[in-house]
């Protein structure tokens, strides 16, 4: 009997998951099939990549409001090098970019920009939900003054390859991510560095007391979801085959949503990679079946708000002792 | 002819169940009148749970309470506080940002027609409270600026507004200064004039003695007995009737020959942060040799913690003087840095500083030596679980597996997978901070002897405690402490209780 408790309480998100499709199956014929599969892989695979990162920070018992900013500001600059170069009159030089170049530099800035939120989390004491939230519009300002506020357009092919490109029969965005999720996956569950940061959020102050650097680890699970923000925004550049100065508005209340029905604990120290990953599956494929059900987009959003409501109900019954 | 006691409220058959465990089986308690009773038992003999039957916290169990021979059922601790029952919980209810007097009227604010405070009336009130404590501290003082100790009187004083008969005190003295512990005595005499009966539990027999009427034994859920003759009972009696066993309650150190020096520490100052003229610990000097337990013995605030912070590289900005290992200087300064050096630290809260609760045993050991468990750049579970079944197997940690979460262990057994972790770096010095708070007495006699294992193998101990015949039983030297700086030195044999004591509060 507790057996069985305690195997659905384990497998609850794959569970409802199932049941999900299941349901959806029934109600429309469009819903199982591999095209609608191939959609839905690839809508999600952004949330995954961001959602990833946040998993991380929420497992420090943080929180990165600033991804979805991260994002258009990383997916902007690898776009606006790649169109037209970097200009600098002053030394009245010329740089130009190739693909390559232009998403390395996209990268170093995502993760430029977490390596400055974990510096005011860790060196200043700034609360992590307002270093992140100032971030959020800083970043954001900075992508509307890098793009004029208008989308850059026109990258070329071989950039658009990583948005809509297919490879091996899986479409370019849906390898990336499972890239990301297999090397997140070995880093939190196998390395020295993940088990630190479970212990960082389980008990910061006995981590410290065990020779831990809780600066260190901080500032680089920062730097992460930074560089996997800037991840989300190439691909989402790529796919648009441009770079909105508006993207990804919103998109750390979805990756938050995807981590918190995933059974990441938000007080720290519990919850896993998977997990998130089930948490953002769920999230799209009540999307897509929504859509394809022709629900009005109003009702959508309450019902996802509703699945949060019941996932993180579930968490709190499952494990009553914790704040 | 003998008084009959007069029996404010009775427990009859109270037995409690969580899910298949018994907690509680046939419990029977009286509890006299304007008396202190006092409850002793090992921790999971069912102390608390009872308490919290008695005070609303649990409204289902099989049995009766009885309260002035009338038969009550608490529904909530709002309930049973109405009927006069108030406890006073081993971690204080009290909420920093707000005064003493918003703290004592909280829920039960005195306000007009309109719902505005009437604050005046309220500080009017907490302060005839406070007096009849004996307490002249300003109502509108914020608790957050109040000593652990004053922080109890407030919630003392808060019990008593509701005008409790009863007054349940849960480990109350286990995070006070001896001098407050003085005043806290006082206080229950004062409510034992005013007819308030007392309910007490507490770890530390030696001071049990000064206030308890009688004694009420609990073991292994049951009621064993009582002791209602305080006078001639002794605290091996308390012992047998805890631990239904004699045990051999004073510990006897083994001698050990001492090696060679392994730590010395010159001159170590550590002063504030706000203020640099005023010292937290001033000038310390003092060395350990391997094989020797050093005890460091001072009241609260004395600056033990701070020293053995300093040491361990957590003040490394601010604190000066030098430490020697081996005989070589080593500049510490980080907690990474002790760790090299070979030095360990169990700190004096092991669920606040000591573990990651939520995180298996064997994640707990290997903690501080991740490296040992690190094979081709990877985590290896295996070396893990060996390294930790090591340690459970020599520590005698009882647990079923190694995977156990730590947080379902129980004080004792805590403790030690806290001590496992610094033996796995491989230690030469380990500095134990109240090594055996809060746990009961046979996990604290194992402690003893595991650091007299330990020192026998080599290591430098350094032990601070504010036992006072727990630090005489197991030191080869006391360090006294007070007032920041080292007040007096004793060795094994020329150490008193008053002699130490009197170091202290120099």
């Amino acid at each position: 009997m507790t057996d069985l408790k305690s195997i659905l309480v384990k497998f609850q998100s794959i569970i409802a998951l199932l049941v999900l499709c299941v349901v959806l199956t029934i109600l429309s014929d469009k819903f199982f099939t591999l095209e609608n599969g191939w959609n839905i892989a690839r809508q999600i695979s952004i949330n995954v990549c961001i959602s990833v990162g946040m998993t991380m920070v929420i497992l420090t018992k943080g929180i990165d409001l600033s991804v979805g900013s991260i994002l258009a500001f990383s997916g902007a600059i690898a776009a606006g090098l790649l169109k037209y170069g970097l200009e600098i009159p002053s030394m009245n030089t010329y740089i130009g970019f190739t693909v390559f170049g232009a998403i390395l530099a996209g990268l170093t800035v995502g993760g430029g920009l977490g390596v400055l939120n974990g510096w005011m989390i860790t060196r200043f004491k700034v609360p992590p939900f307002v270093a992140t939230l100032a971030m959020l519009a800083i970043a954001r300002g900075a992508t509307m003054l890098w793009t004029g506020g208008f989308p850059i357009t026109g990258l070329g092919a071989d950039f658009a390859i990583i948005g809509t490109g297919w490879f091996l029969g899986i479409p370019m965005p849906v390898w990336i991510t499972v890239i990301v999720v297999v090397l997140a996956v070995i880093l939190t569950k196998k390395t020295k560095f993940g088990r630190h940061i479970y212990a960082i959020g389980g008990n910061e102050s006995a981590a410290r007391l065990s020779g831990i650097n809780i600066n260190k680890i901080k500032t680089w699970v920062y730097a992460i979801a930074g560089i996997l923000a800037a991840v989300g925004g190439i691909i989402l550049t790529a796919r648009l085959d441009s770079a909105q100065p508006n993207a990804g508005m919103s998109y750390e209340l979805d990756s938050i949503a995807a981590v918190v029905i995933g059974g990441t604990s938000l007080s720290g120290g519990r919850g896993s990679i998977m997990g998130t990953v089930q948490g953002a599956l769920i999230i799209g494929v009540l999307n897509s079946g929504l859509v394809l059900l022709n629900v009005s987009p109003f009702w959508q959003q309450i019902i996802k708000g509703v699945v949060i409501l019941l996932a993180v109900i579930m968490d709190r019954l499952n494990h009553p002792n914790e704040d | 002819m003998k008084d009959q006691p007069n029996i404010i409220l009775q427990a009859k058959n109270i037995t409690k169940r969580f899910g298949g465990v018994i907690a509680l089986d046939n419990v029977n308690l009286d509890v006299h009148l304007g008396k202190v009773n006092v409850i002793v038992g090992e921790n999971g003999a069912g102390k608390s749970t009872l308490m919290k039957i008695l005070s609303g916290v649990y409204p289902e169990y099989e049995g009766e309470l009885l309260l002035n021979n009338e038969q009550v059922n608490f529904n909530n601790p709002k309930e049973a506080m109405r009927k006069g029952i108030a406890i006073i919980h081993q971690e204080l209810n009290l909420i920093p940002y707000l005064s003493i007097a918003e703290n004592i009227f909280l829920g039960r604010e005195i306000h007009n027609a309109f719902g505005i405070l009437d604050s005046r009336q309220m500080v009017k009130q907490t302060k005839k409270l406070l007096e009849r404590l004996d307490c002249y501290l300003n109502p509108k003082t914020l608790v957050s600026e109040l000593r652990v100790g004053e922080q109890q009187l407030i919630e003392i004083a808060k019990a008593l507004l509701e005008d409790a008969k009863i007054v349940i005190m849960d480990e109350p003295t286990s995070a006070i200064s001896d001098t407050e512990v003085e005043s806290l005595f006082k206080i229950i005499a004062n409510l034992k004039k005013h007819n308030v009966s007392i309910l007490y539990i507490s770890h530390k027999l030696d001071e049990l003695f000064l206030i308890a009427d009688r004694f009420i034994g609990l073991r292994d859920g049951k009621t064993v007995g009582t002791i209602e003759q305080v006078e001639g009972a002794t605290k091996d009696d308390l012992i047998r009737l805890m631990v239904g066993r004699d045990i051999k309650n004073i510990y006897e150190k083994d001698a050990v020959t001492f090696g060679d020096e392994i730590l010395k520490v010159k001159d170590i100052c550590l002063p504030k942060a706000t203020n640099k003229s005023c010292f937290l610990i001033e000038n310390i000097n003092f060395s350990v040799r391997k094989g020797e337990v050093l005890g460091l013995f001072g009241l609260m605030g004395a600056g033990r913690t701070e020293l053995l912070e300093t040491l361990f590289g957590l003040h490394p900005k601010i604190m000066t003087g030098s430490v020697f290992i081996d005989n070589k200087e080593v500049k510490i300064k980080s907690v990474m840095d002790a760790i090299q050096n070979g030095m360990g630290l169990v700190p004096e809260n092991r669920k606040e500083d000591g573990l990651v609760l939520p995180m298996e045993i064997s994640k707990n050991v290997s903690m501080a030596c991740v490296d040992k468990v690190v094979k081709n750049g990877f985590l290896n579970s295996e070396l893990e679980s060996l390294l930790s079944k090591k340690y459970i197997e020599s520590l005698n940690i009882k647990t079923p597996s190694e995977k156990q979460l730590s947080k379902n262990l129980s004080g004792g057994n805590q403790q030690k997978v806290v001590l496992a972790k610094w033996l796995a770096t491989n230690p030469k010095v380990l500095f134990l901070d109240e090594p055996t708070r809060g746990i009961d007495v046979n996990a604290k006699n194992e402690i003893y002897h595991l650091i007299n294992t330990l020192a026998k193998e080599g290591l430098g101990i350094v032990v601070v405690s504010s036992e006072l015949p727990e630090i005489m039983a197991i030191s080869d030297r006391i360090l006294v402490l007070s007032n920041s700086k080292i007040s007096g030195e004793f060795n094994q044999g020329n150490a008193n209780e008053e002699a130490i004591m009197k170091a202290a509060t120099a």
